[in-house]
Formats: C-alpha cells, sequence, structure tokens
C-alpha cells in the first residue's frame, strides 16, 4: 500500500521542521518527506489541504479496560478511539484484572492489538504482583513480554522497604518504574482539599498526599539511581519539587492529564460526577502550575488519562462514583487549546504529545524509539492528520470510546475545541479516517 | 450549561427542591420563615391539620437511620393532609444491591409527588433531583456532610424568634463542624441573612481553616469563639469521632469544648444556647445548661415542624 498525503502543514515538532510539502508512504514507512519522487505512485491520495501532518500522538496513560472491565471498555472500542484521536501508540497501566503481572497475559494484550492495527499498545507492568504492594513481578520476564515500565497504577506502595527495593530492582536492569505520587493514607478523599470540597461537605485530599509521596520517592530515586516516570501531577507543591529534583538531576520524568490541565475543583459544580478523577481538581493556582511546568518542559508529557466508567459506575453521588474520564478521543484538542491558551507554536504545543513522550520512554520502544513521534524519512509512518481551524463540541454519545463520562462535554462546560483529526495512519494504514465534510 | 444552573430554582426563580441553602436569596429564606410563623399556630388547634397537601404522596426515604428527622417529616406532612410513606432503605433495597436511582424510579411509578431524603453521601439528593420526573419535588433531610437545609432554617426560625434581627448578631458554631451539614447549612443561612460576626469554634481536627471561604471566623479557643455572642449553636459530636485521630477522648473534648455554666458566662448575658439533638450531656454541653435558662433546645424542635410544613407546602407549590 502506498500513500500520498499532498499539501499538507508537516510540523515535526523534534526537528522543527514545520513547512507545506507532501508526504510519501510506502510499506509502512514514510519514504520522503516534502517533495515526491516523479515515479511515485500512489494506492491513495489524501488531500491535506489546511491540514497539518503530524507524528501520531504517543497518550502515556490510557486504560483500555480489558481483562476484567470488558462492561467499560473494551480492546476494540477504546483502540478506535485512539485512532478517532489521532492517537498512534499508547501506554496502558496494569491495573486491569487480572493485573498486568503474568507475561502471558501481557502477549495477549499486544498480539490482539496488534492483530486490530488501530494502535501501537505498550503495557505497563505491575510493579508488584497483583499491585499488592509486597512481592516484586518477573520484571525482565514481563519486559520480554513487552512491558515497557513498571507500574502501581493507582494502588500506592505502603511499605516503604518495599518501594525502595523495588526501585533497586529495576534500577538494576534499568528499567523505569511509573509511579503516581499519592500517599495511601492521605489520598483517601474524594475531592482535592480546599475551598470547595469543605463547602461541599466531600472528604478532601490534601497537597500534602502527593508532596509526602513525591518526597519519598524522590529520596529513593536519589539512593538507589532508579529511574522514575511521576504520573499525573496534580498540585503546584509538587511540580516545584519536580523542579528542584530535575535541577539536581535526578533521572526523572513526568506527565499531567488533560483534567488536571485544565479544570479545577470548582468544575464540580453541583456534585457533578464526570469531575470525580484521580488525582482529585485541584484549585486555580495548582492548574496554573501545571500549564506553566509544561510549557517550560518541567512537566514532560501531556497525556489523556483516558479511563472509561459505565453509566451504572458515574450515576452515583459524587464521593460513591467511580473515578475517571474517557479522554483519547480529547487529548488533541485539549494541547492545542492549552498550547493556544499559553501562546506556544504548534511544533512546540505537540511535541508533548508525540516527541517528548516519545524521550520518556527511551530505550524501551527499541527500534521505534528513532522515529515514533517524530517525522523522518525512512520512519514508522504514524501520522495524524488534523484541521487546526476547526472546532468542535464533544457530544458524549458520538464518541467511540465506550466510556461517554467527560468532564469536557459541551453540556457541563460549553467549551469549544479546537482541532479535529481528519485521518489517521498507523504504520502506513489508514486507522481513522473522519467522514467527507 | 443546565448543570451550572441551581437544580433547586425552576425558570422563573421559584423553589422546586430544597437541596442546599446555599444560593438561595434571602427573600426565599425569609419567605420561608414567615410562611412558618402562620404555620406555628396550626400545631396549637384541636384539629392540627390543614388541606394543603391533600392527596400528595410525600415519600420518606432515609438511607440512613434517623427516626428523629424523619418523625418530625412525617409530622408535618400528616399535618399538611399528605400521605406519608416511610421507607427505611438502609434495611431494604439498597442491601439487596438495587441502585439509587432504580429505587427513586420505581418509587416514582408509584406517583411519589415528593422524596424526602436522608442519605449518607454528599450530594445524593441533587443526584435524585436531577433524575426524578419534573412534577417531583425533593426535599434534602440530610446529605452526608454536605447539607440539612430544614435544619438550618429552623435554627434561623429559633433565632428571629429570640433575637428578631440578624443583623447585629455575632454567633458561635461550636464542635464538629468538619463532618457537620447542620454547621454547613447554618453558616449559608446566616451568611445570606446577614449575620455580620460568625464564629467556627473547635480543634484543628474538627474546624479546618478552609472555612474561612465559607465567610466565617475561625477561633481554636473556646474562650475567644463565644465572648461576646448572642447566639451558641453547640454541634453534636458523633460516638465515632470521640476517640482516635481526631480526638483523643469525649473528656479532654469537654474540658475544652464543652459548654458549661462558666463558659457561657463569657457569651452576652442574654444569650441563647441551641444544639440540633440528640445531645450528648457532659460531652459537648453540661446538663445545666442544657436545661438551663438560656437553653433553646426544645423550641428548636417545635418550629422545627412548622418550618418544614412551611418548606413542603412552598415547593409544592400549594401556600397557606
Amino acid at each position: 500500500m502506498k500513500i500520498l498525503i499532498k499539501n499538507g502543514r508537516l510540523i515535526d515538532p523534534a526537528s522543527g521542521r514545520d513547512e507545506t510539502g507532501d508526504v510519501a508512504i510506502a510499506a509502512g514507512r514514510i519514504l520522503t518527506l516534502g517533495s515526491v519522487p516523479a515515479d511515485f505512485q500512489p494506492n491513495r491520495v489524501i488531500d491535506a489541504t489546511g491540514c497539518v501532518v503530524a507524528p501520531g500522538l504517543v497518550d502515556l496513560a490510557a486504560r483500555l479496560r480489558e481483562p476484567g472491565h470488558e462492561h467499560e471498555g473494551m480492546l476494540e472500542s477504546e483502540l478506535n478511539a485512539a485512532a478517532a484521536g489521532g492517537v498512534t501508540s499508547l501506554v496502558c497501566p496494569p491495573d486491569t484484572d487480572p493485573t498486568l503481572d503474568e507475561p502471558g497475559l501481557v502477549e495477549m494484550l499486544k498480539f490482539r492489538a496488534r492483530k486490530l492495527s488501530l494502535c501501537r499498545l505498550f503495557p505497563l507492568g505491575a510493579l508488584t504482583r497483583g499491585l499488592s504492594g509486597q512481592t516484586l513481578t518477573e520484571m525482565a520476564e514481563l519486559t520480554e513480554a513487552g512491558c515497557v515500565g513498571f507500574s502501581q497504577a493507582e494502588v500506592p506502595i505502603t511499605d516503604t522497604l518495599v518501594l525502595q527495593r523495588a526501585l533497586q530492582y529495576a534500577a538494576t536492569f534499568n528499567y523505569t518504574v511509573w509511579l503516581r505520587p499519592q500517599d495511601a493514607w492521605l489520598g483517601k478523599g474524594v475531592a482535592a482539599s480546599g475551598a470547595v470540597a469543605t463547602r461541599l461537605g466531600l472528604s478532601g485530599v490534601p497537597v500534602a498526599a502527593e508532596t509526602v509521596a513525591l518526597l519519598t520517592i524522590l529520596e529513593l530515586v536519589r539512593t538507589t539511581g532508579a529511574r522514575v516516570h511521576l504520573c499525573r501531577l496534580s498540585s503546584a507543591a509538587g511540580v516545584a519539587l519536580l523542579r528542584a529534583a530535575k535541577a539536581d538531576g535526578l533521572p526523572v520524568t513526568a506527565d499531567v492529564s488533560i483534567n488536571s490541565l485544565h479544570l479545577t475543583d470548582v468544575d464540580i459544580g453541583f456534585f457533578n460526577p464526570a469531575m470525580r478523577l484521580t488525582p482529585p481538581l485541584r484549585q486555580g493556582r495548582d492548574r496554573d502550575a501545571l500549564r506553566a511546568a509544561l510549557a517550560d518542559g518541567t512537566i514532560d508529557a501531556l497525556v489523556s488519562d483516558h479511563t472509561p466508567v459505565d453509566e451504572d459506575a458515574k450515576t452515583l453521588p459524587f464521593g460513591e462514583a467511580e473515578p475517571g474520564a474517557t479522554g483519547l478521543e480529547l487529548l488533541l484538542s485539549m494541547a492545542l487549546k492549552w498550547g493556544s491558551d499559553s501562546g506556544l507554536s504548534l511544533p512546540a504545543t505537540l511535541a508533548r504529545v508525540t516527541s517528548d513522550p516519545v524521550r520518556v520512554l527511551g530505550d524501551a520502544l527499541g527500534s521505534l524509539a528513532s522515529s515514533a513521534g517524530k517525522l523522518v524519512a525512512g520512519g514508522v509512518a504514524d501520522l495524524c492528520v488534523f484541521d487546526p481551524a476547526a472546532t468542535w463540541t464533544v457530544t458524549p454519545g458520538a464518541l467511540a470510546s465506550q466510556g461517554k463520562h467527560t468532564p469536557f462535554a459541551f453540556d457541563a462546560t460549553g467549551m469549544a475545541l479546537p482541532g479535529r483529526v481528519r485521518a489517521t495512519l498507523v504504520a502506513g494504514t489508514v486507522a481513522f479516517e473522519a467522514a467527507a465534510r | 450549561m443546565l448543570s451550572r444552573r441551581n437544580p433547586q430554582l425552576n425558570r422563573n426563580g421559584e423553589l422546586v427542591h430544597l437541596l442546599s441553602i446555599e444560593g438561595l436569596p434571602r427573600d426565599v429564606l425569609t419567605h420561608i420563615l414567615d410562611t412558618a410563623g402562620t404555620f406555628l399556630s396550626v400545631n396549637d388547634r384541636e384539629v392540627k391539620k390543614v388541606p394543603l397537601l391533600r392527596g400528595k404522596s410525600v415519600f420518606n426515604l432515609f438511607f440512613e437511620n434517623s427516626t428523629r428527622t424523619r418523625t418530625t417529616f412525617e409530622i408535618a406532612a400528616k399535618r399538611l393532609s399528605a400521605d406519608v410513606i416511610n421507607l427505611d432503605i438502609a434495611k431494604s433495597s439498597a442491601s439487596k444491591g438495587e441502585s439509587l436511582l432504580d429505587t427513586i424510579a420505581n418509587l416514582s411509578a408509584m406517583h411519589a409527588d415528593m422524596f424526602v431524603v436522608r442519605h449518607s453521601e454528599s450530594g445524593a439528593p441533587y443526584l435524585i433531583a436531577q433524575h426524578c420526573a419534573p412534577h417531583v419535588h425533593v426535599v434534602n433531610a440530610g446529605d452526608g456532610r454536605h447539607a440539612h437545609p430544614t435544619q438550618g432554617l429552623l435554627d434561623m426560625y429559633t433565632i428571629r424568634h429570640f433575637k428578631k434581627d440578624f443583623t447585629k448578631l455575632s454567633v458561635a458554631i461550636v464542635g464538629d463542624i468538619v463532618h457537620s451539614r447542620v454547621a454547613r447549612s447554618d453558616i449559608h443561612a446566616l451568611t445570606t441573612l446577614g449575620v455580620p460576626d460568625i464564629r467556627a469554634v473547635g480543634p484543628k481536627t474538627l474546624v479546618p481553616g478552609d472555612l474561612q471561604g465559607m465567610g466565617v471566623r475561625v477561633c481554636h479557643d473556646m474562650a475567644e469563639g463565644i465572648r461576646g455572642a448572642d447566639v451558641i449553636i453547640m454541634l453534636r459530636l458523633q460516638n465515632e469521632r470521640m476517640s482516635g485521630a481526631m480526638l483523643p477522648s469525649a473528656g479532654e473534648f469537654f474540658k475544652n469544648y464543652g459548654l458549661t455554666d462558666d463558659k457561657l458566662a463569657l457569651a452576652k448575658p442574654d444569650a441563647i444556647v441551641m444544639h440540633p439533638g440528640p445531645i450528648n450531656r457532659g460531652v459537648e454541653i453540661d446538663s445545666a445548661v442544657a436545661d438551663g435558662a438560656h437553653s433553646v433546645i426544645l423550641p428548636q424542635v417545635t418550629f422545627g415542624i412548622a418550618v418544614r410544613m412551611a418548606v413542603m407546602s412552598i415547593i409544592a407549590g400549594n401556600e397557606p
């Protein structure tokens, strides 16, 4: 299959390329960028006039819900959502049921995702068996099966000795450990501590839930030398600790979710369960600090934190509702909105959802590391073609994801979102194409 | 922007549910208190009934146990001539795994006109109000830590009865404020009615600094908190908080924050002492104070019936 993408604005955040031109694709790879060889005979031509042709998005946090939570999401529905959102590679945390602590499970997921060929799937293995925080998993076996790192998902390790050993062991083999910094005890509430939670009578999660855990993790990074990716920071104080750790040269990276980047606890309104999220939405100054940290690169990547939740689990009182929101189809628009709000160029904006997450993944991507999240002649043809001038409003029923709950639904926020995906290519084949305008 | 609109008011600004005092205009609160005043005489009649809710079905949905509040709502509804159905859901459907909204759908199919809801989760009555049929009214009878608006209103009725003017008062609310829906409703009502000085008094584990955002002064010292107060509202300390990480013991709490005659002497000479009940004698309040001349705890209960009658008749659109 040979595809010609014509007349698009080619943006490669990694190299800074930003020019109008064509892309020739053959055998799953980018043949040429800019101009096309005279003898190139495409089977298909995609007219990208007025559109941006960017590397496919790389999402470092998306739950697909399989195995074990098929009522909330299936591999096929969620990978279709990824393709519809221009996401061509995603990392999924191990909090499935059973958890991803056995190589067979990881191989099965990778195999099924490959058969669907909608999006590349990079699972995180469980750091401890069953995420119980007690016994380490067989990390070498899991890596061989395709895991790109090890994570506790939403289950903090309460035993600091186990955490220290997990980091020591992972550091031995250069595996990256992905941790969401949250103290198990301080993190039990349902909304961020603050005036809103106090007024609504919701149990609070103080900023200290994040900073106490961060201080522990960072100190153990210092002593073990382990490489740690900090998932979904939520507070200004957390950002300050991360910034100091990076200044000290600690091997840490971090991401933030589209939810924390755009919303605050005020958006909970009258107990809207769509705003029940982990980490909880914090105050305006936290959001501002997260936005600034993503802009200056202190936070490396923007993630969807895609978590499909079914209707029954969401139509409950706020504190009983299951945390999480659908996000894969919103990632691009939320990045663009943040970028334009922050006065960033399109290449700088897109870097946080393409080349920067690839840098976070590093060697774990193997041969893909050199071309995923980038536009490189000879590299994999994972591409996102989108119309930057188009705006849309989120109608939950129209989303491809099985999860229909999003805080960005138009009837809740009244928000119009910038950017619409027109086509997504994974390994040179069309994984998604928008219906003709 | 449906979910941003105050769900208690219809498009004409009329009260259709009572979910929280927050966001209600002063004239709505005053109207409820005035209406309650007209009902007070009904309670003294030989035949204690008015026909305002005749033919209407009021369902008391108590997902959390409460005999006292449920009884006062039942009496209020019956004095308005409504048919009252009490459902102790803590012991029935929820334990069989039925979801909250399924329970509501089933009861709506029985042609309920009003739900009086108590639930352990903050915000549960909002969910019910958003999902019930348009003609059905919801009264929040206490949700988690969030709100207990009829208690707040009866407290305001009591204060107005004894003090007349809200705009010169100092009101101290003492005790476990962080877990108290009564305190939150009282604070919203007091600020809306123009009380200039509201103090929240208790240890830092029970009185968070964030409360200042609601328009109160936070005091951790009891003497400072009640000095010169016109009204002292004591809150019930729940048994499960009496010992543990919140407080070391009920005795130590009483020593620091329990209301005794000695401490009461710091307040204004004509101060009134209120309590939403049931009281813990010797934990938050000394018997001498609870039964003393300043106590208006029992009038609160009497006014509570009239206030609940007023709320139910107003939201049903059948006012006297």
